[in-house]
């Protein structure tokens, strides 16, 4: 679905500019779930931003479903860090916000976005803006708008960050259960390893900037899991071998 | 709590006047103050209610095409480019001096008021507004790209709710000095309104009616300024919505 062969992307002049990545070569098959690990400022962001048709690549080639990239592409779903919901509309009408722009009728598209909203558990709060919600609960209604058009290729980048632990843990059962059900391909930004190896179907380990990929890792994991699949020895393998990776590019003392 | 600080400026005013026997025509006393609204209000509500009328005029000129304004230059960098720092440069004139030739222009009837109150009211909505247009933050921009929406959805699901904020603070500016126009408006040429009250009563140094006048005046600013933000609290629900609930 996704190819990428030596893709680039330089910020500013060519003398006075900024690599935020050199060369990255992956290869993504629809319906895999992809974690792009690496430490803060190392391009992952902007690799996914290149995928969403947010900027333009300097160099290499970049296609999606064959076809390279010029603009953000079709059935696309998005989720930002800082949740980006519109304070002016209630909670309803911005999981509608992708029908809307689409210019659909949202009337349309209500019974699946209240469907959806049951599911993320806010179906009592359908008429609450965002200001009276929490961060965890805004997240939630975030992903709902992004899977409203039934999205092909969801991006998501570093959705999580800004919650607390025990949230961000719901949120990583919830998206899962997600993945499972519907399959859609994912392109998921994170720093955290044990969410990385906990979602993914594989982790793709970023070096510092300029972005290269160190590693390419298949995740072997049930395709079903649960919260406890964390306290595995295979899961424990996987975090270890990714620490290790960290240790080795100096992001991790001890 | 604002009525107390009001009422205490007033009685130590009232107490001054009583105590030196300030000559009225240097400082009237609150009370002959209110003695001569006392004696014609009708007459007052009249010329007061020339200026408000006036003044709204002016004001909802100014919103209207302060607001649109604002919109084409920032959809449209070319008229941004070419009509911007000729606005700027407009601005720098003195309005006060333009009133004669208002008058020149629109005769000596409401129309060529309204256009001083208008002219000097303008500019603060059209750069808060400009300012609130842009205030649209990155991630939001990036959302709104990613569902490809057109410019028109953008404007008006996006851009315009982010400027309205900033929109009501450049309105309540431009409302005070839709009054202060009118005022000028009146003091270069009326037979009518509170403007005119003050000038004919200054050149029969009746000066308690002046100061009848100019209390009249900073009541009816402080409600036009009140409404204004009554508005505002009505147009944006959203920022006063229920408090966070707890959990996730």
């Amino acid at each position: 679905m996704i190819a990428a062969k030596s893709v680039g992307k330089r910020f500013g002049s060519p003398e006075n500019g900024l690599t935020a990545i050199e060369s990255i070569s992956i290869d993504i098959a629809e319906g895999e779930f992809v974690s792009l690990l690496g430490p803060s400022g190392c391009g992952k962001s902007t690799f996914l931003r290149c995928l969403a048709g947010l900027e333009q690549t300097t160099s290499g080639t970049l296609l999606i479903g064959g076809k390279p990239i010029d603009g953000p592409p079709d059935r696309l779903g998005m989720a930002f860090q800082r949740d980006a919901l519109l304070d002016w509309l209630n909670v309803l009408d911005n999981v509608l916000l992708p029908a809307d722009f689409r210019g659909e009728r949202k009337r349309d598209y209500e019974p699946r976005a209240r469907e959806l909203l049951k599911m993320a558990g806010l179906s009592d709060f359908v008429n609450t803006y965002p200001r009276g919600l929490s961060g965890g609960m805004r997240q939630r209604v975030a992903m709902c708008r992004s899977l409203l058009l039934d999205p092909q290729l969801l991006l998501m980048d570093e959705p999580f960050g800004a919650l607390d632990a025990l949230t961000r843990d719901q949120l990583n059962i919830d998206l899962h259960r997600i993945w499972v059900q519907r399959r859609m391909t994912v392109i998921f930004v994170t720093h955290s390893i044990s969410e990385a190896v906990f979602l993914s179907s594989r982790v793709v380990v970023f070096s510092p900037r300029p972005g290269k990929v160190i590693e390419d890792i298949p995740i072997d994991l049930p395709g079903d899991r649960k919260l406890a699949v964390r306290d595995t020895a295979d899961f424990a393998k996987y975090a270890r071998h990714v620490r290790g990776l960290f240790e080795s590019m100096g992001l991790l003392h001890d | 709590m604002p009525f107390i600080g009001a009422a205490v400026f007033i009685g130590i005013w009232e107490a001054f006047c009583r105590i030196y026997q300030v000559q009225p025509v240097l400082l009237p006393a609150p009370s002959l103050i209110i003695e001569e609204l006392a004696q014609s209000p009708l007459w007052f509500a009249q010329q007061a209610a020339y200026t408000l009328g006036i003044t709204l005029a002016g004001f909802l000129a100014a919103a209207v095409f302060g607001g649109l304004f604002a919109v084409l230059i920032t959809e449209w960098k070319i008229l941004d480019r070419l009509l911007f720092p000729l606005f700027v440069a407009l601005n720098s004139v003195p309005k006060v001096a333009l009133a004669p030739l208002c008058i020149i222009w629109f005769g000596t009837g409401a129309e060529p008021k309204i256009a001083i109150a208008f002219l000097i009211a303008v500019f603060a909505v059209v750069i808060d507004t400009i300012l609130g247009l842009r205030s649209v933050p990155p991630d939001t921009i990036d959302l709104a790209r990613a569902l490809r929406g057109s410019r028109w959805k953008v404007l008006t699901r996006i851009k315009i709710f982010c400027a309205l904020p900033h929109l009501f603070a450049g309105l309540k500016v431009s409302m005070s000095l839709a009054l202060v126009g009118a005022i000028v408006g009146e003091f270069v040429s009326s037979q009518r309104g509170l403007g005119y009250v003050i000038l004919s009563a200054q050149g029969m140094f009746d000066t308690p009616r002046v100061f009848a006048a100019i209390t009249i005046l900073a009541v009816l600013g402080v409600l036009l300024i009140e409404s204004v933000s009554v508005a505002e609290r009505l147009a944006l629900p959203w920022h006063h919505s229920a408090e966070r609930p707890q959990g996730h």
